[in-house]
């Protein structure tokens, strides 16, 4: 399991002000946030972050603004600093980087897309596409092909001698992604990448991460405050909260056991039916049993049993997995896991209480 | 008995300041006292001088007065007025050299292949077919009013001085970018030059160079005219987007990367404002500079005020005003072109 770990943060802390050093020993000894404001006049960034970020997988930070997850996000290829802790990218230190290592690793590792697209306005379309190949000294001829290769991928055929102003915001953020691809870095991070956007080319550029993703298996960490996207894009999802870690884990099992009333807050907006899946609700059991109405697939959203049952509380489903049962469904569980749940003693909250 | 004695005494300075005290020269202040007479009322507090210079010398002889400053000033720049030219005169000598030779090339190149060649520069430069015809149409005008060859002079000397300030003030306007020290350095030296009365600063400048010689004015026109050409630098790559510049750093850009290929180019828009600024300044000042020798226009501007000519003086005025449009024109549309090409 852990071999396949491509990023680790351990322990990381930012204290932004004057003296962080300084203020990182008060935080040390066990000051909060807002005291350390107070007395101190320094912010608390980021408090004693840790997390894992599986190779080929999307890791989703989710927090409202000011949570920190763009600053975190921003550490791993050390646009900021941190104050204390690691940062771990293929079993290396990037804190340790000299500015060379740190630069071979922003052009060759880690490719990133912005939440206001960040193109370079004076150039083309393809020139901003080629742009990270360019910076690593190839020739126009060679990079030309490659660039045009992924804006065709992600739909922008003929549009290369626009200039970035020319194109709407969900085509400029495609030649953000083209961008990104084009570096050909397995780590892709998304700062908020499609925030900007209306909700219809939202959807459509989240559709466009699934499908590249299925293909490509980049390791994505992606950064929102929209739960819906995260819990569509997410395989792990970390949930931030005025710079700490409040729970992370598999998206199903945050939205079923909630373990802050933060959280709560924020899963109880969401259509359940469109985001829980069979397999998260179902009873885990080989058994055959009588009485069953029919076949459906784990990974089915419970939107979709609801539509085939019609509403007959009564009934139970087969659960499949690759043609083989491995549970069982009633809708009586279903209609259950619809209705919001109170977050779970273990919550943080509960904890410091 | 003057009014601070008691300062020095109260310091125990009394025989440093009669020490050798040979008088020194009267103030006017002195001789008036002395012709009216040395029984002097006495003093009451609303006579209480301020303690000046001059007011502390009458109470101590060896206290300097204040005309010693603007003297010492004077002998200390005479002092090292060799010394400075020795190392100013071989670096500012190809300044001498381009005036001169851009004076010889405008002036040598007959009007009919000069006048096709400005307008061909306006073409490029702008663009724009009516500016053509606009810029055709002033030259003909100064032209046909034997106005020709001093329009050219000055507008070489605007030409070399511009494209010198360009080339200094571009690298001092990013040197500031990249720094808060340099740019708090440098900010109260721009505020000083773009204040400074223009006059000011051809004093200690006709005591450094000799008036014959084109380095002269070509300083003092650059000095005045380099200012906004660096400050609209230094904003114009301060102002440049932020995610942009964190766009290019994710990518790994060098920072000589990032200048080149973001920063310089996202600046353009306001580096071309400052360039504007330049020319325009150059040609105020470059009417200043006829005073010490600097031909063109501005020279029949000086003969009308000096000779009280009226119609000399006018023409050359308004002759003045048509080369400032023209320039202003022709920069401006530039810089519409660059605004057109990479607006967000």
């Amino acid at each position: 399991m852990s071999d396949d770990i491509k990023i680790s943060i351990r322990n990381l802390y930012k204290v932004f002000g004057a003296d962080p050093q300084a203020a990182m020993e008060h935080v040390r000894a066990g000051m909060d946030k807002a005291d350390l404001l107070e007395q101190h006049g320094h912010v608390l960034g980021l408090k004693d972050i840790n997390v894992d970020m599986r190779a080929g997988k999307i890791t989703v930070i989710m927090g409202l603004s000011g949570s920190g997850k763009s600053t975190l996000i921003r550490h791993l290829n050390r646009l900021i600093e941190p104050t204390a802790g690691e940062v771990i990218v293929n079993g290396e230190d990037v804190l340790a980087y000299n500015e060379e290592q740190l630069r071979r690793l922003r052009r060759e590792n880690m490719s990133m897309v912005f939440q206001k697209f960040a193109l370079l306005p004076h150039r083309t379309v393809l020139e901003n596409a080629g742009t990270p190949l360019e910076v690593r000294g190839v020739e126009r001829h060679e990079w030309e092909d490659e660039a045009q290769k992924w804006l065709n991928r992600v739909g922008l055929e003929g549009q290369d001698n626009q200039y970035p102003h020319q194109l709407s915001g969900g085509m400029q953020q495609r030649v953000g992604i083209a961008r990104a691809l084009t570096s050909n870095a397995d780590i892709m991070l998304m700062d908020e990448a499609f925030s900007a956007l209306d909700p219809l080319i939202r959807t459509d550029m989240q559709d466009l991460l699934l499908e590249l993703q299925e293909e490509l298996h980049k390791t994505v960490v992606f950064i929102t405050h929209d739960l819906d996207e995260a819990l569509k894009l997410a395989d792990h999802l970390v949930i931030l909260k005025d710079g700490e870690v409040v729970q992370q884990g598999e998206p199903q099992h945050i939205l079923l056991h909630p373990n802050d009333p933060y959280i709560l807050d924020f899963i109880s907006d969401i259509n359940r039916a469109r985001v829980l899946r069979v397999r998260s609700v179902m009873e885990r059991t080989g058994e055959p049993r009588a009485n069953i109405a029919g076949d459906v697939d784990a990974d089915d959203t419970l939107e979709s049993v609801i539509a085939l049952s019609e509403g007959e509380t009564g009934l139970s489903y087969r659960v499949l997995r690759n043609g083989k049962q491995v549970g069982i469904l009633s809708v009586k569980n279903l209609v259950r896991a619809l209705v919001p749940t109170d977050a779970s003693d273990e919550g943080i909250r509960a904890r410091a209480s | 008995m003057a009014t601070y004695d008691f300062l020095f005494d109260r310091l125990g300075l009394r025989d440093w300041c009669e020490a050798g005290s040979s008088d020194g020269p009267m103030s006017m202040a002195d001789l008036i006292g002395k012709s009216q007479g040395g029984n002097a009322p006495a003093p009451s507090i609303w006579d209480l001088p301020f303690p000046s210079m001059d007011a502390l010398n009458d109470a101590c002889p060896n206290f300097p007065q204040a005309r010693e400053l603007t003297k010492g000033l004077e002998n200390g720049f005479l002092s090292i007025k060799d010394g400075l030219s020795l190392f100013l005169d071989p670096i500012t000598q190809p300044l001498s050299w381009s005036l001169e030779a851009a004076l010889w090339l405008f002036q040598t190149a007959p009007w009919w292949i000069m006048i096709p060649l400005l307008l061909l520069v306006v073409q490029l430069v702008a663009r724009s077919v009516k500016l053509v015809g606009f810029v055709a149409l002033s030259i003909g005008f100064l032209a046909f009013i034997d106005h020709y060859d001093y329009a050219m002079q000055t507008l070489a000397i605007i030409f070399v001085c511009a494209a010198i300030c360009v080339l200094i003030g571009v690298p001092i306007g990013i040197a500031m970018s990249r720094s808060d020290t340099v740019q708090k350095i440098t900010i109260p030296i721009l505020d000083m030059l773009q204040t400074l009365p223009p006059f000011v600063y051809l004093i200690p400048l006709i005591f450094l160079f000799s008036v014959t010689e084109p380095k002269l004015y070509g300083i003092a026109i650059i000095l005045y005219a380099i200012v906004p050409v660096i400050r609209l630098t230094n904003l114009g790559i301060r102002l440049v987007d932020e995610e942009v510049i964190e766009a290019a750093d994710a990518f790994g850009m060098t920072s000589w990367q990032k200048l080149t290929g973001v920063q310089v180019p996202l600046a353009l828009p306001n580096i071309m404002a400052g360039v504007n600024q330049t020319i325009m300044m150059s040609l105020a000042m470059v009417v200043i500079a006829s005073l010490v020798s600097a031909p063109g226009l501005g020279v029949l501007v000086l003969r009308g005020i000096r000779n009280l000519e009226l119609g000399v003086g006018l023409v050359a005025g308004l002759g003045i005003v048509l080369l400032a449009v023209v320039l202003d024109r022709v920069t401006k549309a530039a810089l519409a072109r660059v605004n057109a090409a990479q607006k967000h």
